[in-house]
């Protein structure tokens, strides 16, 4: 009776055991067959990890071939896809990092499958050790290398070479960005933005077999990458140091071009930032770079747009020459003062007889009133944008930001502005560069590009022009007489006794210019009375050699006073550092 | 003690059919232990599969040195084993060695032990003794009697190691030779009430007594993704790498999950995921087929037996060995607990293997000596 019992159950064991192994057949089915594909990709995803090689950028280079850029190596913590389970407390200790920024990269790396992402930059080499050395704890945890800049001028030249920085939203949606990740450097300002697709070059790739420890084993396929192309500014970066030296605690921008091509050869913006302090990822050093009220990430050569004052007078005197109101031998009275209707317009000195020459030497203020009266504001505006005023000279170093166009008034754009008929008066103030008139930087040394080459329009580049290949936008059909009059009348302005720009004179080279004041308030108050935020800005346009010339320069020093005193010293130093540098040795 | 003369006869009757099963199941194992602790950085490859090797040698010198006696002087000694047993049992529990965080491990000069996992015969085989002295089903008493010195006893011993995995299943073949046996009808009925009752009572109390990383296996089982980089992530990355052999696997040498470190436990507890890895589906279920085998003809053993102790003791051993393929199988695809118990036959691990080969070598034992030899 046992017995029988016995075999029954046994029989239920062997029934039940069989059905137990058909479930679990049923799995292994379910695992390996119908799941098999997925449980393969996430083993293989466990163990091959795509590392992307960044390509070296190309090095910048200055007009004669100083590099300005370096590549450096640079190291970074970042954890690998997929790995979980991290103590975010210790490992922001480690990485002596806040615990709340951490936890947020961390949950950025739970929707990146492919990537590793990045938890802290710019380590240094003790850094490295320290986070290397316990490693082990943090599964998951790389330290990876790349490359990043060196500006080695640091701030100088920094708004032409500019930074780099993480790629925004509207560059990752680039078509050419399809290789970059958020985390790759690309350039943001400058340069550096401008020529981003040359210098970037294309990245390369390695795909690697990884333990569990992110311990690279072997490497199954490598994509070398590819350097980017260099590029040559026409920037003469000893230039661009002299200039940013004179400027030194001051604020204001200068631009100096080369009459003959168009080639920037020095820009100042000042107050500046350098460059170096973005690439580190300090995002607190930049945010202050933001914040602060002297806005240093303006590029004032190009952003800002100033009354130009009495530089526009030379270009008043052009045209009127060419249009024929005025002649070389034109004789006018000043009195200190114009009266017309129920207004007064003054002049900042008493001259007497004032010749075409003397207007322009002494900067009389009254002879441009008669000549501006004798024009027209519509022929005064036509001759400055011929001159390359009132409108953008797209030189793009600004990454997308607007350059200013600066404001030439004329009846219509005034009817067009503010609805409003144009006043004879206006065109008094216009014509000595005040009232709505008003210019960048950059616009006013194109103006002074312009009369130095006798009205041949050249675009203006940033990269270094090859021999005869510098292009011609246009020439004007103005006089060459008329021009060699006006161009007299500036070496005068620096030469002769009562010149205005006799700061500017040097002994090495005949430097002609003109300064002038862009008022900031109305009135004529004397300008060390005043507190320096409502003190005049100092122009000043220049050229040299006056016979021949090879540079051609505008300066504005912000709330700087008279231009013959701020601006024409800083002009004379940088002509002369120029000419030296490029005279031909006497043979 | 003079060896025996064996009977020619007996020769004729060795079961070489489940040897085989055992020979080739472990030999398996040996490759996947080779193939899983294989080293990839260097050169050096860890000797791992060697001392199985040796292991598995001296576990067939054990078949046939328990083959040579008739089982009768295993049910003479069956009490006395069983107290050795639980000597034993307490001893290690005082001056054990400790591993892993648990008491399991007796240093005995040039290699250690885990007496719990010998105990494991040795209580079969005093349940077998038991219930074969019991005459018809087992009633209140003799059943209350043996639950609590076989069932209960070292229950207690073992998990206080703590080994919950091997004292739970010691717990199960103890009810499950008692079954065998055949119990009182009124006796299961209460039972199963009285479980049914009770369990929710208890369900509180006993998750506070368990260990810190006991509670963390089950939360882990139920959510996997609550503790990824433990429990959960030792489930995930094993039904990853079982999964990954897809249908004729990796290749042998070419699984990627054991020997990048990916799974833990890779040699031990892990070795079928290893091995499903590199021969997929197809391969599984060869080696399922193997177990499947073997268990049958234990069964098969067991019905054939010539008397109560045998047939008790045939049972209870398939049995055992089943519920440890089951668990850890349960275990690697995801579908039970981690309990930390090894794969028999397969698992890296000496005493294991020996102690499974002296019970599989029981069961040729039994199954030599099933016919009444004139």
């Amino acid at each position: 009776m046992n017995r029988d019992y016995f075999v029954r159950f046994t029989y239920t064991v062997m029934y039940s055991l069989v059905g137990v192994f058909v479930l679990l057949g049923l799995r292994l089915y379910y695992m390996q067959i119908l799941k098999g594909s997925e449980y393969r990709e996430a083993a293989d995803s466990n163990r091959v990890r795509v590392v992307m090689l960044s390509a070296p950028r190309g090095i910048i280079y200055d007009r004669n071939g100083t590099p300005l850029v370096m590549n450096r190596p640079y190291f970074y913590a970042s954890i690998l896809p997929g790995s979980k389970g991290i103590d975010v407390k210790a490992l922001a200790s480690l990485l002596e990092i806040d615990e709340v920024k951490l936890q947020q990269r961390l949950k950025k790396e739970e929707k990146a499958s492919f990537n590793t992402t990045v938890l802290k930059e710019g380590l240094n080499f003790q850094d490295v050790q320290r986070i290397e050395a316990r490693r082990s704890d943090f599964p998951g945890l790389i330290i990876e290398t790349s490359l990043t800049r060196n500006y080695v001028y640091n701030e100088v030249g920094s708004h032409i070479i500019g930074y780099l920085g993480k790629p925004t939203k509207v560059q990752l949606q680039d078509e050419y960005s399809e290789d970059i990740t958020p985390d790759t450097f690309v350039g943001q300002w400058g340069v550096e933005e401008l020529y981003d697709k040359n210098l970037r070059g294309i990245p390369g790739k390695q795909i690697v077999e990884v333990d569990a420890l992110g311990r690279q084993l072997k490497v199954l396929e490598y994509i070398k990458p590819e350097m980017g192309s260099n590029i040559t500014l026409s920037i003469d970066i000893e230039l661009q140091s002299v200039a940013e030296e004179l400027f030194k605690g001051k604020t204001g921008a200068l631009v100096a071009l080369s009459p003959n091509t168009g080639e920037v050869l020095a820009l100042v913006s000042l107050p500046s930032f350098d460059p170096n302090d973005f690439v580190m990822g300090i995002d607190s050093d930049k945010w202050a770079l933001l914040q602060d009220k002297s806005k240093p990430l303006i590029n004032r050569a190009l952003q800002s747009a100033y009354p130009p004052g009495s530089i526009f007078k030379p270009l008043v005197a052009i045209a009127g020459l060419q249009e024929g109101v005025l002649t070389p031998d034109l004789d006018l009275f000043c009195n200190g003062e114009l009266e017309y209707g129920r207004w007064s317009f003054g002049c900042w000195k008493r001259h007497g007889h004032v010749s075409f020459h003397k207007a322009l030497v002494e900067s009389c203020d009254l002879y441009f009133y008669e000549s501006g009266k004798r024009l027209g504001i519509d022929r005064i505006e036509r001759y400055a944008k011929d001159f390359g005023l009132g409108q953008r000279t797209n030189l793009g170093i600004i990454a997308g930001s607007q350059e200013r166009e600066g404001v030439i008034p004329s009846t219509s754009w005034k009817q067009k502005q503010l609805g409003k008929p144009w006043f004879l008066g206006e065109t008094f103030v216009s014509a000595i560069g005040q009232g709505y008139v008003s210019v960048t930087p950059m616009q006013a040394a194109v103006m002074a590009s312009m009369i130095a080459n006798n009205g041949v329009k050249h675009p203006i580049v940033i990269l270094k022009q090859k021999d005869g290949e510098a292009q011609v936008e246009k020439s004007l059909n103005i006089k060459k007489e008329h021009f060699l009059v006006v161009k007299n009348a500036l070496y005068g302005v620096v030469n002769e006794a009562g010149g205005t720009g006799s700061a500017a004179r040097s002994p090495l080279v005949s430097v002609a210019g003109k300064t002038g004041t862009a008022q900031v308030v109305r009135g004529r108050i004397k300008t060390e009375l005043l507190k320096e935020e409502f003190r005049d800005h100092a122009w000043f346009i220049a050229f040299a050699p006056y016979d021949n010339p090879s540079i051609a320069l505008s300066i504005i020093v912000e709330h700087g006073g008279h231009g013959g005193s701020a601006a024409a010293p800083i002009a004379k130093k940088v002509i002369e550092t120029y000419i030296m540098k490029n005279s031909q040795p006497p043979s | 003690m003079r060896l025996p003369q064996i009977n020619r006869k007996y020769l004729k009757l060795f079961d070489w059919y489940t040897l085989l099963l055992l020979v080739v199941i472990s030999l398996t194992g040996v490759l996947t232990i080779y193939s899983a602790t294989r080293p990839i950085l260097s050169s050096h490859q860890p000797s791992y599969y060697i001392k199985q090797l040796l292991w598995i040698v001296i576990g067939i010198v054990c078949v046939f040195a328990v083959v040579l006696y008739d089982y009768l002087w295993l049910k003479n000694f069956a009490y006395v084993l069983y107290i050795f047993g639980i000597v034993m049992l307490v001893l290690v529990l005082m001056v054990g060695r400790s591993g892993l965080g648990a008491q399991r491990w007796f240093d005995v000069g040039i290699f250690s032990f885990q007496p719990s996992e010998l105990f494991r015969v040795i209580l079969i085989v005093a349940i077998g003794k038991y219930l074969s002295s019991v005459k018809g089903q087992l009633t209140k008493w003799p059943l209350g009697f043996s639950a609590i010195i076989f069932g209960l006893l070292p229950f207690i011993l073992i998990i206080k190691q703590p080994h919950l995995g091997t004292g739970l299943i010691l717990l199960m073949t103890y009810f499950f030779m008692a079954l065998s046996k055949k119990i009182e009808r009124r006796i299961i009925i209460t039972l199963v009430v009285l479980a049914v009752m009770v369990a929710p009572l208890l369900i509180k109390p006993m998750w506070n007594s368990l260990k810190d990383y006991q509670k963390k296996r089950i939360v882990a089982f139920i959510d996997p993704s609550r503790d990824p980089r433990g429990i959960g992530y030792q489930i995930e990355q094993s039904k990853i790498t079982i999964g990954a052999g897809m249908i004729f696997g990796r290749g042998y040498l070419k699984g990627t999950q054991g020997p990048l470190k990916f799974l833990p436990e890779k040699h031990t507890d892990f070795i079928f995921s290893v091995f499903a890895e590199e021969w997929g589906f197809a391969g599984s279920i060869f080696i399922f087929a193997l177990y499947l085998l073997l268990f049958m003809r234990g069964i098969d053993t067991a019905m054939k037996a010539k008397d109560d102790f045998a047939r008790h003791v045939a049972i209870g051993i398939t049995f055992m060995l089943f519920l440890y393929f089951l668990i850890n199988i349960g275990m690697v695809i995801g579908v039970m607990p981690v309990v930390g118990v090894p794969i028999p036959l397969m698992s890296y691990g000496g005493t294991s293997i020996v102690t499974n080969y002296i019970a599989v070598g029981i069961l040729i034992n039994i199954r030599m000596r099933r016919l009444v030899l004139l």
